[in-house]
């Protein structure tokens, strides 16, 4: 069936309404947290139970179906997975094993009672719904609002909640021109890094002579530590599409290109059915609802490069050549793909698009700041007690995010630093938490945003190592193609791995600064010139780390296996002899029955000891 | 020169494809998807087919990381060292795996054929840290021990 204009496009939606109206839902969490924590185990079981009882139907489309299962997308507290959210009581349970779907029928979908054990407990306090958990009550979901609310594979669940209302306003009440003078006026800024605005790089394409263009979604999330995009393409993959969409019409582009990363099969999956679904009803493809706007989508799937990540090399990628970025201008607002003026943006700015449209330039301005509108979706991870999705208003402090939404550090340890941006990006320190998550703010005080990785690090963590684990990353995924960044970062991870062998040189501060220093000036492309971000960072706050580990051949969390310094507790060693027996270097020395102990200077630092005692009265000198 | 089903299964491949430049990286994945790598007589092959040189089919195929001259083994483990997986200690799991199959950062394959292992840089799973995949199904929050255990499991099948 394909829907050919305004009004059908209305029968459809109101069709969709009738078939989801179903008593009472489940969903299971089908996010790539949850499904590796078991989620497809408890989806078979929820169907299976469901199907004894003779009223209910788990088919999606049965008209009308008392309890409907749904794999939907990510609900984003993927350390408390696998989720299981029950509508209309908007319970939600956590931590769900195959074991407790027999409750859950009984208890929650027959009688519509609460299971206390798998609700969410903080500080002695039960909280019954999502809502209600400070997790999610300090954030303001916008983007992400549908993730996890919808049933992710099929366009019913979608068209329900609105999807391509947008675009239908877009197609019948305004021209490209007003598409475009919205989005610009809404200041909407790139979501991948850089906070280009989007509606300036709209109006550029537009203005190009050049009537073959290109809509191309930069789904290549390579950031360490970074996940929103994926959890939107494969939590409401619909939105996207719409806001690239959108991106077309504005700009009068005639194809689309999604390139999304090969670690992400799911969300690939999610969108080649969403595709094909937009196809059969004739919203993607000839004459969208009957009008004279064509577009027609693929996708691309990348081939583990981190590099592809950058304009220039996506492009080059899409066009069967290696990823690598070239010398710009012109750039690709003008010569893009198959060097036709290209749009090209990140996911979560074209899924921003849609509601901007629909709520207009003056509502998008009164949320977040006025220089960084809007709010931004983050993947808060490291050693915080809440990991997971989370999408907050541009302007919040760190501390918001890390303590009111993180719920703090993990296991009652002692925060030491928060990496933001990714291997683009600095740590920032206890000092900065008060400073504010947009693009300026952060951009003064050496940090950004970058695709919006946030790795919390506790005090366990070496600093050192860290910048080395930053760098040796750009070095393997440097494409080589220019010498600052391909030598360069060779180099520093060099003096790095030295240092943190305990073969650190005095001299290794200044040539660190130095290199750093060419690099960011000279390097052709983004990601290069960005590559000495974490070391600088590291090196301007922990300074004193830095020095220990030259000076001292000290590393104060025993991070740094070279710098370790293994002690016998006098209290609780025997005297037993093992660990003399075991080391390879002689270095344990002691009488049987009475405590040993370590001669530090023959120590090779193997650890072979610390693994051999039965009493572990071997530890590691903090 | 290998056996002639390979260079039908390519042919097979190849037609679903368009016969140009761009439709080198999509085909060279489905081939290796088949193959779990890319046997060099069938890159050689591609090109031919979809008609672009030897050399730039190659100068792509080496350029990404995904695609392997070398044949893989029936299980192939990646182990994420993302940030979140590093600072959640990803390391002594990669280094049990090396221990307990008797690999290296050198030597990735078993003598079996039948474990790969990998560092990928982040698999997108990072609440669930550290995380590994055995064949692109995620196994989370894993340990030195657990990955002992997943890999009885593994050879018991």
């Amino acid at each position: 069936m394909k829907i050919e204009n305004r009004t059908e496009l209305k029968e459809y939606r109101t069709e969709c309404q009738k078939r989801q109206r179903a008593k009472c839902r489940v969903l299971i969490c089908g996010g790539t947290g949850c499904l590796a924590g078991g989620s497809d185990k408890i989806y078979q079981k929820m169907l299976e139970l469901t199907k004894n009882d003779g009223n209910v139907s788990v088919e999606f489309g049965a008209e009308i179906a008392h309890t409907k299962v749904m794999k939907s997308g990510c609900h984003g507290f993927c350390e408390m997975g696998p989720l299981v959210r029950i509508e209309p009581h908007n319970y939600l349970y956590i931590k769900v094993s195959p074991d407790d779907c027999e409750e859950i029928y009984q208890k929650t979908i027959c009688e519509g009672k609460s299971i206390e054990r798998l609700l969410y407990h903080m500080d002695g306090q039960v909280y019954a719904s999502q809502e209600e958990i400070p997790f999610y009550a300090k954030q303001t979901r916008l983007v992400l609002k549908n993730c996890g609310h919808i049933d992710a594979d099929h366009i019913e669940g979608a068209m329900v909640v609105g999807a391509y209302s947008a675009l239908e306003k877009a197609l019948f009440e305004m021209t490209p021109e007003s598409v475009i003078d919205m989005i610009y006026e809404s200041n909407l800024r790139g979501r991948g890094g850089a906070g280009f605005r989007t509606g300036r790089k709209w109006k550029q394409v537009a203005s190009q002579k050049e009537k073959i263009r290109y809509v191309v979604c930069n789904g290549d999330e390579g950031d360490p530590g970074a996940f929103m995009d994926r959890s939107i393409m494969e939590g409401d993959p619909h939105r996207m599409i719409e806001g690239m969409m959108i991106a077309a019409y504005a700009v009068q582009a005639q194809e689309g290109y999604i390139y999304v990363r090969a670690e992400y099969p799911l969300a690939i999956q999610r969108l080649e059915t969403a595709i094909h679904q937009a196809e059969e009803i004739g919203i993607l493809g000839d004459h969208i609802l009957g009008t004279n706007f064509s577009f027609r989508l693929h996708i691309n799937r990348g081939a583990g490069a981190f590099v592809c990540g950058e304009g220039s090399a996506l492009t080059a990628s899409i066009e069967g050549k290696r990823g690598m970025p070239r010398v710009k201008p012109p750039r690709t607002v003008q010569q893009g793909l198959w060097a036709k003026p290209t749009v090209l943006n990140n996911v979560e700015t074209y899924a921003n698009v849609p509601m901007i449209i629909q709520n207009g330039a003056e509502w998008y301005l009164g949320i977040g700041t006025p220089e960084s509108p809007g709010t931004k979706a983050f993947a808060l991870t490291g050693n915080v007690r809440n990991t997971g999705l989370i999408e907050v208003p541009m302007g919040i402090t760190l501390r918001e995010v890390i303590y009111d939404i993180g719920g703090g550090i993990q296991n009652g340890k002692k925060f030491k630093a928060v990496q933001i941006g990714g291997p683009s990006g600095g740590c920032l320190t206890e000092k900065q938490l008060d400073s504010k998550m947009d693009f300026d703010s952060l951009a003064k005080i050496g940090a950004m945003i970058g695709s919006g990785g946030l790795v919390i690090m506790d005090e366990n963590t070496c600093m050192v190592e860290v910048a080395r684990f930053f760098m040796s990353f750009t070095q393997r995924e440097s494409c080589g193609k220019c010498v600052p960044c391909r030598e360069g970062t060779k180099r520093m991870l060099e003096i790095l791995e030295r240092i943190v062998a305990g073969n650190g040189k005095p001299t290794d501060i200044d040539e660190l600064r130095e290199l750093a220093d060419m690099i960011e000036s000279t390097a052709l492309c983004g990601l290069g010139k960005s590559a000495p971000k974490p070391v600088i960072s590291t090196l301007n706050a922990f300074a004193e780390e830095y020095r220990e580990h030259i000076e001292d051949k000290k590393c104060k969390t025993g991070v740094c296996t070279n710098l370790r310094q293994f002690q016998i507790d006098l209290d609780i060693c025997k005297g037993c002899s093992k660990c003399a027996r075991n080391c390879p270097a002689g270095a344990i020395e002691g009488e049987l029955k009475s405590p040993y102990h370590i001669n530090q200077e023959k120590c090779i630092k193997c650890g072979a000891c610390m693994e051999q005692c039965p009493f572990k009265a071997i530890s590691v000198a903090r | 020169m290998l056996d002639t089903s390979y260079y039908e299964k390519a042919d097979e491949i190849i037609a679903r494809h368009t016969r140009e430049e761009r439709s080198l990286i999509p085909i060279i994945q489905d081939i290796q998807e088949e193959y779990r790598y890319l046997p060099p007589e069938l890159l050689t092959y591609v090109a031919k087919q979809i008609g672009i040189t030897e050399a730039k089919a190659y100068s792509v195929a080496s350029f990404y990381e995904n695609f392997s001259f070398e044949q893989k083994g029936k299980y192939v483990i990646k182990v994420c060292d993302g940030t979140a997986c590093h600072v959640r200690k990803s390391i002594p799991i990669l280094e049990r795996l090396y221990k307990e199959l008797g690999l290296n950062d050198k030597k990735h394959t078993s003598d079996d054929l039948y474990f790969t292992v990998e560092t990928v840089s982040c698999l997108g799973a990072c609440g669930l840290a550290p995380a590994i995949t055995v064949n692109d199904v995620v196994y989370p929050k894993m340990s030195p021990e657990k990955v002992v255990d997943l890999l009885k499991e593994l050879r018991g099948e």
